[in-house]
């Protein structure tokens, strides 16, 4: 049977336990052991989220990831491996997120819960989004902070409005960089860095508990909602 | 403008042996008297104000009480008392002087020769071990002892000195004149101020005169002039700029076995010098030298040895003529000055073999040839005008020869008419003429002519010759044996000496083969061994390093017992890479020769080769081919070494793969389960409500997560497997990230972040650096009480940025602040925090493995305080 969510793990004592806190927490939820038994169940109707071990026995979990995102369905990936290359690879395909084994239940429900709020939110996309005392409004193209305007030069601009279309996800580097300087500077992630640098003093002043911009090493940014 | 380019690696190696080894001052003087000696000891004692420790080794004050005063506020060291033919000779105590080892040592007289027992037969090479052992030395010279300016100095003195000191010696030397007029001196010299052995002094009356110390007083000036000069340039190229310093000049003289080569081979040094070229010297070996005597052939090996000791490369080339073994030399080397002297050869010789100095202005266009004149006592070209001796025996041959033509002829004369007979005799003369040489020739058509006049011409039976006719058949017989003579000799030369390379080429090429075949170290060491012994027909024996100690690894033809001078000489080879023992400048009384395997990896052999007392065993012919043979048993143990190293790395590599290997499959396996162990206790928090027990589970679970991660990376730097992707990295987002996930174990301290955003950006890889700041952070937080500030900042200082993170703990146990970083340290006392003690080790293998700089100090405040720093050239200027 299949739920909202579905764990594809090959360690059934895994499934069981993340299926437990998933139900908990009011969502249904499926389980699938493999690759090929996670794929047929992820195309049935009602299926939205995948979770889904990247260190299965029968296909590379990279493969699952693009089909999986042509079937339209979330994806969050879990790996075992502190490997930055394998992340960024898992996103730049669509993957959606991905947690470190082994990780905090509570932050893998907040991850499923945000992934699950931008795919309902997919058509709203555009509107203005506030966090905390900011407000990124995407259709006049102008931040607010704390009620004043904010100015941002067209490239800050232009790196928090990508975040913002992905609220809560990890953007890689190259992503950012493409939307904000284009397809020949995806590997300057110097400009990426300058860029925050700015966002951060303009916006989010305290580097030690930052409220908006969350540096995820090696992989990319997250803007915090 | 020119920004300076970087400094030749050449010149910085330079630099760094000046400064490693000791520094030479030399006080150099014009003549005896001018108060070299006492400016020593003035300026030795101004060091020791200056609070270095100054030790006199030597220093003759002939006994005057103005040295003496000098003396007295240095350390001397006691003399070593040889004794030598009845008499006791006191000289420098090298072995004292490096036993004391002080900062300065005073040594006098540079160019003076020890007594034979010595460890080396000249002082200079006792003060070039001093240097070597890190002392500066001091001491004093005087011009005419520099060896490539003895000639000039015997020239116009007509004194000349037996004690000189090569040029090399002086090479990086600081030099210092001292300088009186000649007045002074010679008024210093009436006054009894100068000391002159009492033998000597009639000698030296000539040798005072005003003109001679004029000219050595200029020469000195010169001297420290050309040092100064080359200084300048050892500094120049140093600083980095290129100017018209480098020219590339190459000089090459070419000797013969002519007297006087000495003389060639030092005004080929001076040439050098000043056009500050390498010089080579070139002996050819045509079929003509092949003529010359033993004598002659020493002269030339001689001058090879001296131009070596001065600095050149030698090389023997074997040619047709002279002209053609320098041009194939030139060739070879781009020459571009040439140096031959000029002999007085009768204009016979020369329209008979032609001038090389013509031939050489003439046919070699793009080189400079200088012709110097050689002087040379012709008593001393005795021993070559010395002929071969002639064998009785091609004598009686030749006379055979003639008997039996004088038969075939008289029974010839009836068939071909007593006209055709006088051609008939040139068989005879052109046989002897090619087989038995010039003279047997000689002997044969003057045999001849008698023997066809006897027999053939009217009057019969009789010696007189009444017809002119016969007279030019006896001069045509003299000049058909001459050149028919000639002729041959030259073919049967020409024949030897290509005979005699192609058999060393083979020899070569045999030499290399049985190497290549030879795949331990036993077997080459063997083939070297008989290899060379067999073509240089010596005794060998090849000595290598095991555990520290010379050993012997191969020898031929029987394995030598060596003595302790033997291995002193071996080991002295070893060390420096220089030839020691029989005919060098080390150890010269043993009678083995030993020569260094120099290869890219150092020293890794040493051959030894004696020949018995009587026979050099090295003769100057055979040089260039033993040269060729050490090269290959070098490039030999090179391969060797290079093979055994490969074979180790590969055990160690395939070690390291299985280990990381294992370890990242358990990485797997161990990572799972804890995955369960942490869900399962967030499940049981979730039904039961938040316990401690849920919550010691999860952080439990966590430190052995991290415990395996470290185990991991530390496998990596080990294995050499980690990957470095550096990237331009803002610390702020860096230290934010690691703060972010530890989180937790920081909850109960107050972290304070310093990082000021003018910061450059950094170079580093993210993930590692995440791992540093992580394992730093963690530490701080585990030693710090709670409620302390942990505070992490950076600032800029000159050359580099740091980044430090500092707590209000207990600080680090004094004296622990490097070991702390080795594998598996445990601050003392405090193993109740837990840990692996990989952490620090993970911290430091990370850090260096990004090129980057880490201490750890205790805080004057109290705590401790752990600092990252980047230097200049792994900083960003931050991008518009």
């Amino acid at each position: 049977m299949t739920g909202r969510i579905l764990v594809i793990d090959d360690e059934p004592a895994i499934r069981r336990l993340v299926r437990g806190a998933l139900e908990r927490a009011g969502w249904t939820a499926g389980e699938a052991a493999s690759a090929g038994e996670g794929l047929t169940a992820a195309r049935r109707e009602g299926c939205e989220l995948v979770l889904l071990d990247l260190g299965l026995p029968d296909r590379d979990g990279l493969e699952l990831v693009a089909l999986l995102k042509a079937m339209d369905r979330a994806v969050i990936v879990l790996t075992a491996r502190d490997a930055t290359a394998e992340k960024v690879a898992a996103l730049d395909l669509g993957a959606d997120d991905y947690v470190v084994k082994p990780f905090d239940t509570d932050e893998l429900l907040a991850r499923i819960r945000t992934a699950l709020r931008h795919r309902s939110g997919q058509a709203g996309a555009g509107a203005a989004l506030a966090v905390g005392d900011v407000v990124i409004d995407l259709v006049n193209r102008r931040v607010l902070r704390g009620g004043e305007e904010v100015r941002l030069t067209r490239k800050e601009y232009a790196v928090l409005a990508e975040l913002a279309r992905h609220p809560g996800r990890v953007v890689t580097h190259a992503m950012l960089l493409r939307a904000a300087w284009g397809e020949a500077h995806v590997t300057d992630v110097e400009y990426l860095r300058v860029a925050m640098r700015g966002l951060r003093l303009k916006l989010d002043p305290d580097p030690a508990d930052p409220a908006l911009l969350r540096n995820e090493p090696g992989v990319g940014y997250r803007l915090l909602v | 403008m020119n920004r300076p380019s970087r400094p030749s690696p050449d010149a910085l190696l330079k630099a760094a042996r000046r400064d490693a080894r000791g520094k030479l001052k030399i006080i150099l003087g014009a003549a005896p008297g001018v108060g070299k000696t006492c400016e020593m000891l003035r300026e030795g004692a101004e060091l020791q104000r200056q609070g270095r420790d100054v030790v006199i080794g030597l220093v003759e004050t002939h006994g005057r009480a103005e040295t003496e005063v000098l003396v007295t506020p240095l350390e001397v060291l006691p003399r070593r008392v040889i004794c030598h033919a009845a008499h006791d000779l006191a000289e420098f105590d090298l072995d004292a002087m490096l036993a004391r080892c002080p900062d300065v040592a005073l040594v006098d007289e540079f160019a003076h020769s020890n007594a034979p027992g010595s460890r080396h037969p000249k002082r200079w090479q006792d003060i070039e071990e001093l240097r070597d052992a890190g002392i500066d030395v001091l001491t004093t010279l005087n011009i005419q002892h520099v060896e490539s300016l003895s000639d000039v100095v015997a020239g116009f003195t007509r004194v000349r000195v037996r004690e000189t000191v090569p040029d090399a010696a002086l090479e990086d030397a600081e030099i210092e004149v001292v300088d009186i007029p000649p007045d002074e001196l010679i008024e210093r010299l009436k006054a009894g101020k100068v000391y002159v052995p009492q033998e000597a002094s009639r000698a030296l009356g000539h040798f005072f005169s005003k003109a001679n110390l004029s000219a050595l007083r200029e020469m000195a000036l010169r001297r420290a002039a050309q040092a100064v000069d080359r200084s300048l340039i050892d500094h120049v190229s140093l600083a980095g700029e290129q100017g018209n310093w480098a020219v590339g000049e190459r000089l090459v003289v070419a000797i013969g076995g002519q007297p006087g080569s000495d003389q060639l081979i030092r005004a080929a040094k001076r040439y050098a010098d000043a056009m500050r070229g390498t010089w080579s010297a070139v002996s050819v070996e045509t079929p003509r030298t092949a003529t010359l005597g033993e004598a002659a052939r020493a002269r030339t090996a001689d001058a090879l040895k001296l131009a070596a000791s001065l600095g050149a490369t030698i090389a023997t080339v074997p040619a047709r003529t002279v002209i053609e073994g320098l041009r194939a030399h030139m060739a070879e080397t781009r020459i571009t000055t040439i140096v031959i002297g000029k002999t007085r050869r009768s204009w016979l010789f020369e329209l008979r073999h032609g001038s090389v100095v013509d031939q050489l202005v003439r046919e070699l266009e793009d080189v400079a040839v200088h012709v110097v004149p050689v002087r040379f006592e012709p008593a001393a070209d005795a021993a070559r005008v010395a002929a071969p001796r002639v064998a009785p025996g091609k004598f009686a041959a030749a006379l055979a020869m003639v008997a039996l033509t004088t038969v075939g002829a008289e029974l010839a004369k009836n068939v071909v008419g007593a006209n055709a007979i006088d051609l008939i005799y040139l068989l005879p003369v052109i046989a002897s003429a090619t087989l038995l040489g010039l003279r047997a020739s000689l002997f044969a058509s003057f045999v001849a002519a008698l023997a066809y006049n006897f027999f053939f011409l009217p009057p019969l039976y009789t010696l007189t010759i009444s017809d002119p006719q016969n007279v030019v058949t006896l001069l045509v017989f003299g000049v058909v044996a001459t050149v028919a003579s000639q002729l041959a000799g030259r073919l049967r030369r020409v024949a030897t000496i290509g005979e005699r390379t192609a058999t060393e080429n083979a020899a070569i090429a045999a030499f290399g083969q049985r190497l290549a075949a030879a795949s331990d170290e036993e077997s080459t060491a063997r083939a070297i061994c008989e290899e060379i012994a067999g073509l240089l027909d010596v005794a060998t024996v090849l000595l290598a390093r095991k555990d520290g100690q010379v050993a012997v690894v191969g020898a031929s033809p029987v394995q030598p017992t060596l003595g302790a001078l033997e291995v002193a000489a071996a080991e002295w080879a070893f060390d420096r890479g220089e030839v020691a023992g029989r005919d060098s400048g080390t150890l010269a009384a043993s009678d083995w020769q030993f020569h260094p395997l120099e290869t890219a990896l150092g020293v890794l052999g040493v051959l030894g080769i004696a020949a018995g007392a009587a026979r050099d065993p090295l003769p100057a012919e055979k040089r260039v081919l033993f040269a060729t043979l050490l090269g290959q048993a070098a490039l030999a143990h090179e391969r060797l070494q290079l093979e055994a190293e490969a074979r180790e790395l590969g055990v160690l590599r395939e070690r390291d793969a299985l280990r990381t290997t294992v370890l990242s499959s358990i990485g797997h396996d161990l990572k799972t389960p804890l995955t369960a162990v942490v869900a399962a206790a967030d499940a049981l928090a979730a039904e039961h409500g938040e316990s401690v027990t849920a919550r010691t589970l999860k952080s439990e679970a966590r430190r052995l997560r991290r415990v395996f991660d470290d185990l991991v990376e530390m496998t990596r730097i080990d294995s050499g497997a980690l990957i470095m992707r550096a990237e331009a990295t803002d610390l702020t987002d860096a230290v934010a990230a690691a703060v972010h996930d530890l989180r937790a174990e920081l909850a109960r301290h107050r972290v304070v972040l310093d990082v000021p955003p003018s910061l450059p950006l950094v170079e580093a890889d993210p993930r590692v650096l995440h791992h540093v700041l992580v394992n730093l952070l963690g530490n701080a937080a585990k030693f710090a009480p709670r409620g302390s500030a942990i505070t992490v900042a950076a600032r800029r200082e000159p050359g580099v940025l740091v980044l430090a993170v500092r707590d209000e703990g207990p600080g680090l146990p004094p004296g622990q602040e490097q070991t702390l970083f080795d594998r598996f340290a445990r601050l003392d006392g405090t193993d109740m925090t837990g840990g692996t003690g990989l952490g620090l080790a993970i911290v430091k293998g990370f850090a260096e493995a990004m090129g980057l700089g880490i201490a750890a100090r205790n805080r004057a405040e109290g705590g401790a305080a752990f600092e990252l720093s980047w230097d200049e050239i792994r900083l960003r200027k931050a991008a518009p």
